[in-house]
């Protein structure tokens, strides 16, 4: 019982960092309708970053999330502005060229770490790494503890930035309808590009979040992006309530298949719900809420 | 029994009723008009025929056989072409190929399919644009090509939507010649429209919907003098004129 | 569907099949790489390029055409040649029930399941040792040694094959149908093309061709484990030789692969002693930019380049 209990926890605690990668990549979603495949890479690029504060300088994650975040912002800024932007509007042949390109600047990102950091398993060791909070016969580890509730309390921001902020408003009326935004003054194109580094950075921070409990490697990313995606339209597109109630079922999903069933196959349990939400909830947790 | 019977049809967006209990029945060989303002409902029942949108309730009959629920590419074998209120050109392809396109869902040789087509191009008078690509075209043409690649499929009955919309005067009597063609052909036409001069011009029945709901019915005659379509055309002021 | 001048592809055709025997090794094994990528790039366009739904997880069919040559040898000691069969029906079967379920997905969502599709069976693959061998991987001994010409005839008759079908395919009123889906689903629905039915047409011999190359690959570097075969890597290659060469036209993955293996090799070969995996950056990088310049391809913006080279400005006269 313990056991069933623990797992539970553990699953949704994690489930609270996954949401906030994933409400990264719902923005995303959202505001400019492109599936950002790069998106695991480059919340692997601030792991990376934070990694290598903590080598050269012993920053804890936590502290380093924070420059990594501003990086990942001024990135995502710079590509959705200059990069992907070209390509949005462009009639080709292949209708997914925008995601494609998501997907080329993504691996663009694997290739640099990779020869910076060579391929090798990194990982971060700090003083809580290992410490665990006991409740009766269960125990928690410390850092998905802290660490959800820093998630949380990006969630809660997040929050409060898409509800009271202008541009908050300006994001979710892109979302929305783009041409009657446009018509309202919003500078798409400027929400866009903010948007982008906004879903980059909450990327990274998940990421800084996931690094004391994971070993880093370049290729770290693609599960992230599946995850992220299938939270994605769990939650339903678009939707950072979605995408946090979905992370979290995600995350206890994940912990009892890794537990109960084999842990090589943790992310094949999310391929399985995945399957199961094509199927039969085409529109996401939201339709079945809404019943 | 109607050749095209449509039974009572409901289509519900969420709260909004785009089609409220919607009944008539097409003959055989005939010209029927559906008009009505902008945001009657026209093209989702033309959706619901076709099963874009299935229809909440209510039934639809094609020649005995009940097409309801049944997928859109089956419905278009049976009989019914379509074609669209907002174009939909297959855009990297030349008119002929869209045509043949059309073509191919009677025969699996791409000779045979190419003959049909440049009939019907020829029927559709677009011979001389043919091989053009199709995001090219200008707007009547684009319209009259999606006729054809309609027509290229053999059907029974086709639902024009709005084809009229965004044309010339000239090109407007270009069009209704085309239409009479077709029925002429033997093909039942369903029409749907909001310019007066092409639906009237054409049509042997009409009926009026406005807010997805039956407003009057009767020959264009009968219709451009009823009090309840000049109501919803033109507002209340109008109705004591006529 | 432009008419194809045959001249310059009969002229490489011909020094294909004469020039090899007289290049060294080295040579010898660059080509092999081209047209085993010239294969696999043409058997995703078709799915891809022409039937417009990117697979991001096509490189399933190339490990699952690579395993079933191998599990032939492993479990039953038959020749891993009996896998130019085996390969290629496994790709198929496995991937029926893929297309069923992720072709009801549009767009984007489409791209990335069938990534979540390839890494679920990277990670059967890695776990389920009794079936696979897990992370050792497959070892088998190579029929003909450290010959390569023999192999070499091998994956050009495999290229020519799905070049020729693929040909032979879009020319018949499946290509007309796959064009048609690519272009407006709804309204090809209204026409009559049963769109999910089409796009399993376009599945199947892509799977097949690419599990095909898996085969064959199996039986020519005779050693595989799953992170070789089932990467993403593998899968974004594929797409990435047919974005470089033109999405949707005939020669253009062929271009893109040919291209795409000189370059790696010509980077490997200068800056590789000097940074290990840059030459994977460099490629990457260019086809960034080749997305972001020439988003149809080079031979998809082929007419554009001409005109770059002869300074022209462009002229549009009506629909021109």
């Amino acid at each position: 019982m313990a056991l069933f209990g623990q797992t539970i926890i553990c699953g949704f605690l994690m489930g609270g960092v996954y949401a906030v990668i994933a409400i990264g990549m719902t923005l995303i979603l959202g505001v400019m309708k492109i599936i950002n495949i790069g998106h695991g890479h480059l919340m692997m690029v601030g792991m990376y970053v934070c990694f290598a504060l903590f080598a050269s300088l012993g920053l804890h994650p936590y502290i380093a999330m924070f420059v990594a975040m501003p990086c990942l912002f001024g990135i995502g800024y710079l590509l959705q502005r200059y990069s992907i932007q070209r390509v949005r509007f462009v009639d080709t042949i292949l209708p997914q060229t925008q995601v494609l390109l998501t997907l080329a600047i993504g691996l663009v990102f694997v290739e640099i770490i990779r020869v910076i950091f060579k391929s090798d398993f990194r990982s971060v060791y700090t003083p809580f790494s290992s410490k665990c909070l006991y409740i009766g016969d269960m125990s928690i580890s410390l850092p998905q503890l802290v660490s959800f509730g820093i998630a949380m309390a990006f969630v809660a921001g997040l929050h409060i930035l898409l509800t009271r902020t202008d541009f908050g408003r300006s994001i979710r009326a892109t979302a929305q309808d783009l041409d009657a935004a446009k018509y309202m003054g919003v500078d798409a194109l400027r929400v866009s590009s903010l948007t982008f580094g906004l879903g980059m950075a909450l990327a990274a921070a998940g990421g800084a979040l996931l690094l004391p409990i994971f070993y880093l490697f370049p290729d770290i990313g693609t599960p992230f992006t599946i995850k992220a995606l299938i939270i994605t339209i769990l939650g339903g597109a678009g939707s950072t309530v979605g995408a946090l109630s979905g992370g979290l079922v995600f995350g206890m999903a994940e912990s009892l298949g890794a537990v109960y069933w084999a842990p090589g196959y943790k992310d094949v349990v999310g391929f399985v719900i995945f399957l199961l939400v094509l199927l039969f909830m085409p529109g996401g947790l939201k339709t079945v809420i809404k019943r | 029994m109607a050749y095209l019977d449509i039974k009572h049809v409901v289509r519900k967006f969420g709260g909004l009723v785009a089609v409220n209990d919607i009944t008539v029945g097409l003959e055989q060989g005939e010209i029927f008009g559906l008009i009505g303002p902008n945001g009657s409902g026209k093209t989702t029942l033309f959706n619901t025929i076709n099963n874009y949108y299935p229809a909440n309730s209510g039934e639809i009959i094609f020649k005995g056989i009940p097409i309801t629920r049944m997928s859109t590419h089956k419905i278009c074998r049976l009989g019914i072409g379509r074609t669209f209120q907002v174009v939909k050109p297959l855009r990297r392809m030349t008119v002929l190929e869209n045509v043949m396109a059309g073509a191919f869902l009677r025969t699996n040789s791409a000779t045979k399919a190419r003959d049909k087509a440049l009939e019907i191009v020829d029927f559709c008078e677009l011979m001389p644009r043919k091989d053009m690509p199709a995001k090219d075209l200008p707007i009547a043409d684009k319209k009259r090509m999606e006729i054809a690649r309609s027509l290229a499929g053999d059907p029974e009955l086709i639902l024009l939507d709005e084809t009229a919309a965004g044309l010339n005067l000239k090109e407007i009597e270009a069009a209704m010649v085309i239409v009479k063609k077709i029925r002429d052909s033997g093909i039942t036409c369903f029409v749907v429209e909001h310019v007066m001069k092409f639906l009237m011009g054409i049509s042997d029945r009409v009926m009026c919907i406005n807010f997805g709901v039956e407003i009057a019915r009767g020959t264009p005659k009968e219709m451009s003098r009823h009090p309840e379509v000049i109501k919803a055309y033109l507002g209340e002021e109008y109705v004591k004129g006529k | 569907m432009a008419k194809k001048s045959w001249f310059l592809p009969a002229i490489l055709g011909i020094v294909a099949i004469a020039l090899p025997p007289f290049l060294g090794g080295y040579f010898q094994h660059i080509l092999i790489l081209v047209m085993m990528w010239i294969a696999m790039a043409t058997g995703w366009n078709l799915l891809g390029g022409y039937c417009g739904q990117a697979s991001l997880g096509s490189a399933a069919f190339f490990g699952l055409g690579a395993y079933g040559a191998g599990l032939l040898h492993l479990h039953w000691g038959i020749s891993p040649w009996w896998g130019v069969i085996a390969g290629p029906v496994l790709a198929i079967i496995v991937c029926i029930p893929i297309g069923l379920v992720t072709f009801r997905l549009r767009g984007g969502y489409f791209v990335l399941s069938m990534l979540a599709v390839c890494e679920t069976i990277r990670i059967v693959f890695l776990n389920w040792v009794e079936m696979s061998a897990g992370p050792l991987g497959i070892i088998i001994e190579r029929t003909w040694g450290m010959e390569k010409l023999p192999y070499y005839y091998m994956v050009l008759a495999i290229a020519a094959l799905s070049l020729y079908v693929v040909y032979r395919l879009m020319k018949s009123k499946f290509g007309y149908y796959f064009v048609s889906i690519r272009e407006d689903q709804d309204a090809a629905e209204g026409l009559g093309i049963p769109s999910t039915k089409y796009k399993m047409y376009a599945l199947i011999p892509c799977a097949g061709i690419i599990g095909l190359a898996g085969a064959f690959y199996m039986n020519y570097m005779a050693f595989i484990e799953p992170n070789v075969v089932f990467p993403l890597i593998i899968s974004a290659t594929m797409i990435l030789t047919v974005m470089l060469g033109g999405p949707g036209t005939f020669w253009g993955p062929a271009l893109g692969a040919t291209i795409f293996v000189l370059l790696s090799e010509l980077l490997r070969a200068f800056a590789g002693p000097v940074i290990g995996t840059i030459h994977y950056l460099l490629f990457a990088l260019i086809l960034v930019l080749v997305i972001m310049f020439l988003p149809n391809g080079i031979v998809g913006e082929w007419a554009k380049i001409r005109r770059l080279f002869r300074g022209k400005k462009p002229v549009y006269v009506g629909g021109e």
